[in-house]
């Protein structure tokens, strides 16, 4: 319990996100009304999930470097909660849609890339499970991630800027641009961006700790 | 280094010709695909549209070229990679095969389009930008395909992964080189497509730059 400010750092913001999310005055645009407010849930978990992809890349160059099972670790943890938060941003945007667009599932650029992402990381997971060798399973799983996460990169940036998107901002419509993005929303967004990134790490760091408690253990058992 | 590269796409193409039926076969998979679709759509000459003819034609082309260039790992045995392994260089191994996946993506592409043409007609207008879209497709597919089939051959189910691991990290060249061809075929003026093939290079570069850094680490193992 060496530095624990920013586990209680991420519980204030997120209480704050919840509570001042649902609470403050939003500004009234057409289409979206009230449900401007799954800026604070829904668009968060894209920043959280792409900020932790890139602490898991990291991971992986440094254990490509040392060939460090801890830092094998760190990068398939992280990677593990960013596909929790893509598949929770994926589901809170497809009922956002339900109610601003009116279907679940519309051929918008960035939904299919997002999914696309998805299925990307879930061969990833498959990809890890199909290696027996510990050591083996670290160094080719760090290859495709780094190797994942470059296609990655032009299928969210790149592809949905040369097509029109539905998404609030994109192709004329009311959205949260710089202009019409209130003060009062940044005051929410920003923390929300900041708690739900802290969550994350914090879901991680106790799965990598559980990961290294099993393989102490396993190790104990193997050479007694 | 590059006489290096040269020397093993030498070989490479030696080996293909000297076991002929994987080559064959993988020609004769592009047709046999090409007469099932021409069966299945049930269309003579020019009653296809001209979306459904593009996705198909990318489409057969996209599991021809996953199926080509899976073996390009697992064809040789264990004993002669590792020979290999001693001799050469990693990055000479990845650019030389990915050139050889590429000229074979490409004979296979054409070889498509060719018997495309012929069943269902050729609807397209302006044929040199359909064919250099078609050599950048087979370029980012080639590139892809050989970073994931060396990591696929390192796995025991190698089929079921090729085929996991390519298809999302293929669909952005995929999708980008669909509207290219989609505009070839329709004529429109090339200004429109100059920014979009401007993209498809910049992702083949990218793919091609990041399996060149990661494949050293890959095959050390």
């Amino acid at each position: 319990m060496k530095t624990y400010w920013w586990k209680i750092l991420a519980i204030v913001l997120l209480a704050y996100t919840i509570i001042a999310g649902l609470l403050i005055d939003v500004p009234r645009l057409p289409i979206l009304n009230e449900t401007i407010r799954a800026l604070f849930f829904h668009v968060t978990m894209w920043f959280g999930m792409l900020l932790m992809l890139i602490v898991a890349v990291y991971y992986g160059i440094l254990h490509l470097r040392s060939g460090d099972l801890v830092h094998d670790d760190m990068s398939v943890e992280f990677t593990n909660t960013a596909i929790l938060f893509g598949v929770v941003g994926i589901s809170t945007g497809m009922i956002w849609a339900k109610f601003t667009w009116g279907d679940y599932w519309t051929n918008d650029p960035k939904l299919n890339a997002s999914a696309i992402g998805l299925l990307m990381y879930f061969a990833y997971l498959v990809l890890r499970n199909s290696l027996t060798d510990v050591y083996q399973r670290a160094r080719i799983s760090a290859v495709y991630s780094i190797f994942a996460f470059a296609a990655f990169i032009p299928l969210i940036f790149i592809l949905p800027r040369l097509t029109d998107s539905l998404h609030p901002g994109n192709g004329g419509n009311p959205g949260f641009n710089a202009y019409d993005m209130d003060s009062n929303l940044r005051t929410v967004f920003y923390p929300a961006i900041i708690g739900w990134t802290l969550l994350g790490t914090w879901i991680s760091t106790i799965r990598v700790r559980y990961r290294r408690l099993e393989r102490k253990l396993e190790d104990k058992l193997i050479n007694q | 280094m590059w006489k290096e590269i040269v020397l093993l796409v030498r070989k490479e193409a030696v080996l293909e010709w000297r076991q002929k039926y994987a080559i064959n076969g993988i020609l004769l998979y592009v047709i046999s695909a090409v007469f099932i679709t021409y069966l299945s759509m049930g269309a003579g000459k020019g009653n296809l549209g001209v979306p459904v003819w593009n996705a198909l034609y990318w489409i057969i082309i996209l599991f021809s070229s996953v199926n080509a260039v899976a073996k390009s790992f697992v064809q040789e045995h264990q004993g002669r990679q590792l020979y290999y392994y001693m001799i050469a260089s990693p990055e000479a191994i990845i650019l030389s095969k990915t050139i050889y996946n590429t000229l074979l993506t490409l004979v296979l592409a054409l070889l498509g389009y060719l018997v495309f043409g012929v069943v269902f007609g050729n609807p397209v207008a302006d044929q040199p930008l359909f064919l250099l879209n078609l050599f950048l497709g087979a370029l980012g597919f080639s590139a892809s395909l050989t970073m994931v089939s060396a990591i696929a051959s390192k796995t025991s189910n190698n089929g079921t992964l090729m085929a996991i691991l390519s298809f999302p990290v293929l669909i952005p060249i995929l999708l980008m080189a669909i509207q290219v061809s989609k505009n070839a075929i329709d004529g429109l003026d090339r200004e429109i497509n100059v920014e979009k093939i401007v993209t498809l290079l910049a992702i083949n570069a990218i793919v091609a730059v990041s399996s060149y850094i990661l494949f050293p680490y890959l095959w050390r193992s």
